[in-house]
Formats: C-alpha cells, structure tokens, sequence
C-alpha cells in the first residue's frame, strides 16, 4: 500500500519507486562520483583509421567500452572502438598552433617544389634543329 | 530534443579568463575568428562571458535531454504493440544519450558534471520548460515526439552552425540521431488521426493540451528576451525565439491541418502579405512561473533525477573499485 508521502506518478515504474515528496530537493554529489573521462576512437570500416567520435565517463577501460558501444556505436557501421582515458593523451594547445605554420614554406618536400618541365623545355628550345638548316 | 527559451542566470564558471577579459586586442582577435566561420575550440582564448553563457546553454540543453525523456517514458510500460514500444525505448535512449553527449561538450569548459547535476536538482539549473507539463495518454508522446522534436531540429540545425566547436559537433550527431524521432512521431499522430474516432478525438485533446508548451518552446519573445544581440554575435544563438517559432509554424501548422486537426488558437493564421504568422501571444508570466518551479510536473521530474542518483550511487562506487579483479580459474 501507498502512503500519502510518496509520488503518484502518470509513469507506474515511478509510483512503484516509493520516491518521498520532497519539498527541498538538493543533492551533493561529490567529485569524482561520476567518474573519470575517455576518449572514444571509432572505426567504421575495416582498413580505415580509428576517428575521434567524443568522450564519456566511465570508471575503467571495460565500462568505457560498454558505453562507448551504446553512446557512439549504436547506429550505423562499426567495425571496432578504441577507448583511451582523457589523461593518458598528450595534446598541443590552439595557442600553438604556430609552431605548424613553416609547414607550407619546405617547398623542397613537396612534389610541386620541384619544377622539371620549365628547365627541358628550354633545353629544347635550345638544342632543337632549325628546320631550313635541317634540308641542307 | 531541446529547450531554446534561455533564462538567464549565473553559472559556476570556470573564470579563469577573468583578469582578461577587458583584453580588448584578444577580443577583437576572438571575435574576427567567429565572423570568418572558425570554431573557437576549449583551449583557446574566450571572453568570460561566452563560456559563462555557453555552460548556461549547453547544460540547460544536457538537462532538457535526460528530463524529457521522462514525459515520454511514462508511457513505455503501455505502448499500443510491441513494435511502438521497441521504438520509444530506442528513442528515450537516444535523448539520454544526447544528455551525455551534451553534458561532455560542457565539461570542455570547465563545469565538472557532478556540478551540473548539483545544479540540476537544487533548481538552480534549468531545463525546457515543456518537460514540466505530463504526458496524460499515449497521444501526448505521439505529439512530443511529432512537434516538440520538430522545434528541437530547428533550434539544434541552426545551433549547429554555431561558433564552439564541441557544442556543434554534439549537435550534429544530436540532429541525425533526431530525424527518426520525427518520422516516428509524425507516423504515431498520422495513424491516430486516421483511425477511429475515438482515435482522432485522442491526438486533438493531447494537442489542445501540448500546443502552449510548443509555443512557449522557443522562448520568451524577441520584444522581451534579454542578451540576444552579443549572443548572436558570439554566435551562440543562430536565430532569435520569435524567428525559430515563425519557422516552427511555417513548416508545421500545414501537416496539422492537413490532418484535418485543428489548433486551440483562434488567431493562429498566416498573415498574406507579411508572410509571418498571426498568433496570441504566449502567456509569458505562467512561461516564468514554471520555469521557476511552479509547475504541474517541476517537483516530480527533479525528485525522478535525485531518486536515480542517490540509489544508483552503490552502484557507481562498487564500480570504482578496479584493485578487485576477476582471474580465470586455473583448474
């Protein structure tokens, strides 16, 4: 029997839970009660690289697995996931993005740094038989 | 699905960009950034004020997510057939899913989630309004599922385009996810409408009672919303309240009608030559007064919330516990 102190809910499962009316509500859950964060890495195809999908709470790799499955693997394809704890990854800053900007300025690593065409033409040009001189 | 009426308030920010946000050279640098499309990313430069407002946003957003799907839950134990059940458990797990999506692109900014559900509770944080009003028959989630997500997917298509770069990502998949809630609600309302009676008499009534809060869902109006202008600057809001319900009706007040339903609002038509829809004007005053907890389902939904976090916290700690590990049996 319900007492007069719990919700009656539209929902049965809530009735059924014997939640007290509270007129007060507050909670204080504490720091680390939901856990630490992981990363999440997602494959769709085999061959492909692993994609950086999003992150969730867990508090260990299996669980991370679990819910990684259920959050960033439950539609479309998946072939495999990789889970890997915020902390463990070492990244840059924005802030630094400078220190990729000569990336571009190395000419002499990129195909287009190297111009072939300009130079046997001219020696072409150069060396190519006049075609009067050719009939004599 | 997703609450747009903001209300503001104060966060428990991380200000750690406090002593610079007078740093006029870093605001205008920050500000260019976002006119020129870029996303502005965690670690980069921020003004105070845009992470105080996006935390505000992204966890009122987080919470709408994990309380509407108790409307809708409701009815799970009593979905007409085994097929509709199967749907609206997949779409509850969808909405709590984009609660922890959301929740996470939050903690980028520095509100620690046991913080944001603190907040939650003590009603310090919100969440969308609509969620404090019940789904009273199974028509009601024929019509959240239908119209509310309808409003959603404006507001998070828009939001997409935003300027944070993990809120927009969230949203994305948030979006994707979201256009079967749409086709599932539209074709619980269509079979309803269609059928008996009885039937059609079931979704007009859920929609007399819904078509307040789907109004109110896009927030206060434009003539008295506070904080637009930097927000749409900032690229924090994509389209003011009275534009995204001006788009809401365009798209939506048709299909109803083509139903042959009919909506409790005596002034709802379109104006010729303006092309913008005539409506009453949303009772803003009751829109506050729920917000503020003074509604049918306030005291209800928080109490849910606290109920799942107290008696699942044996859980969580049991959890944590890995020095306990299982080893195979040799023999």
């Amino acid at each position: 029997m319900k007492s007069d102190s719990t919700i009656k809910s539209l929902d049965p499962r809530i009735t059924r839970a014997d939640i007290p009316k509270d007129e007060n509500l507050s909670i204080n859950i504490t720091p680390l009660d939901q856990w630490q964060t992981y990363e999440v890495f997602h494959q769709a195809k085999k061959g492909d690289h692993h994609i950086h999908v999003g992150s969730l709470h867990a508090p260990n790799p299996e669980m991370a697995f679990l819910s990684a499955k259920e959050q960033y693997a439950r539609r479309g394809k998946c072939v495999n996931i990789w889970v890997v704890k915020t902390a463990d990854i070492f990244t840059t800053d924005f802030e630094d993005e400078d220190m990729y900007e000569t990336n571009n300025e190395k000419m002499y690593r990129e195909a287009g740094g190297y111009k072939v065409m300009e130079r046997i033409n001219k020696y072409k040009k150069e060396h190519k038989k006049n075609p009067e001189e050719a009939k004599q | 699905m997703y609450g747009g009426g903001y209300i503001y308030e104060d966060t428990n920010t991380n200000n750690q960009n406090d002593a610079s946000v007078n740093d006029a050279a870093k605001l205008e640098a920050f500000e260019a950034r976002i006119a020129a499309g870029e996303k502005i990313e965690p670690s980069d430069w921020m003004p105070a004020d845009y992470r105080k407002q996006l935390i505000r946003m992204i966890e009122q957003h987080a919470h709408s997510e994990i309380i509407g799907a108790l409307p809708e839950g409701t009815w799970i134990t009593r979905a007409p057939g085994f097929k509709r059940k199967l749907a609206l458990m997949a779409k509850v797990q969808d909405e709590v899913g984009h609660a922890q999506l959301l929740y996470s692109a939050a903690e980028t900014l520095g509100k620690p989630r046991e913080d944001m559900i603190n907040d939650l509770i003590s009603g310090k944080s919100k969440y969308s309004n609509v969620f404090n009003y019940p789904a009273e028959t199974w028509a009601d989630t024929a019509v959240i599922a239908w119209l509310i997500d309808a409003g959603a997917i404006i507001n998070q298509v828009a939001n997409s385009k935003g300027s944070y770069g993990p809120y927009c990502r969230a949203l994305e998949r948030i979006c994707t996810e979201e256009s079967f809630h749409l086709k599932y609600g539209h074709d619980n309302v269509v079979f309803l409408a269609t059928g008996t009676p009885t039937q059609r008499a079931m979704v007009q009534d859920a929609l007399n009672r819904w078509w307040k809060p789907i109004m109110h869902f896009f927030g206060p109006s434009d003539k008295i919303s506070v904080h637009n202008t930097i927000m749409m600057r900032w690229k924090l809001k994509m389209a003011s309240n009275d534009d995204m319900r001006q788009k809401f009706l365009d798209m939506y007040v048709p299909k109803i009608w083509d139903l042959g339903l009919t909506i409790p609002d005596p002034e709802l038509r379109l104006d010729e030559a303006t092309g913008k829809w005539n409506y009453t004007e949303p009772d803003w005053e009751e829109f506050k007064r729920v917000i503020n907890g003074d509604g049918p389902c306030n005291k209800e939904r928080l109490a849910v919330r606290k109920m799942a976090e107290e008696r699942g916290e044996w859980v969580r700690k049991a959890l944590m516990k890995q020095e306990e590990r299982y080893i195979t049996p040799l023999a």
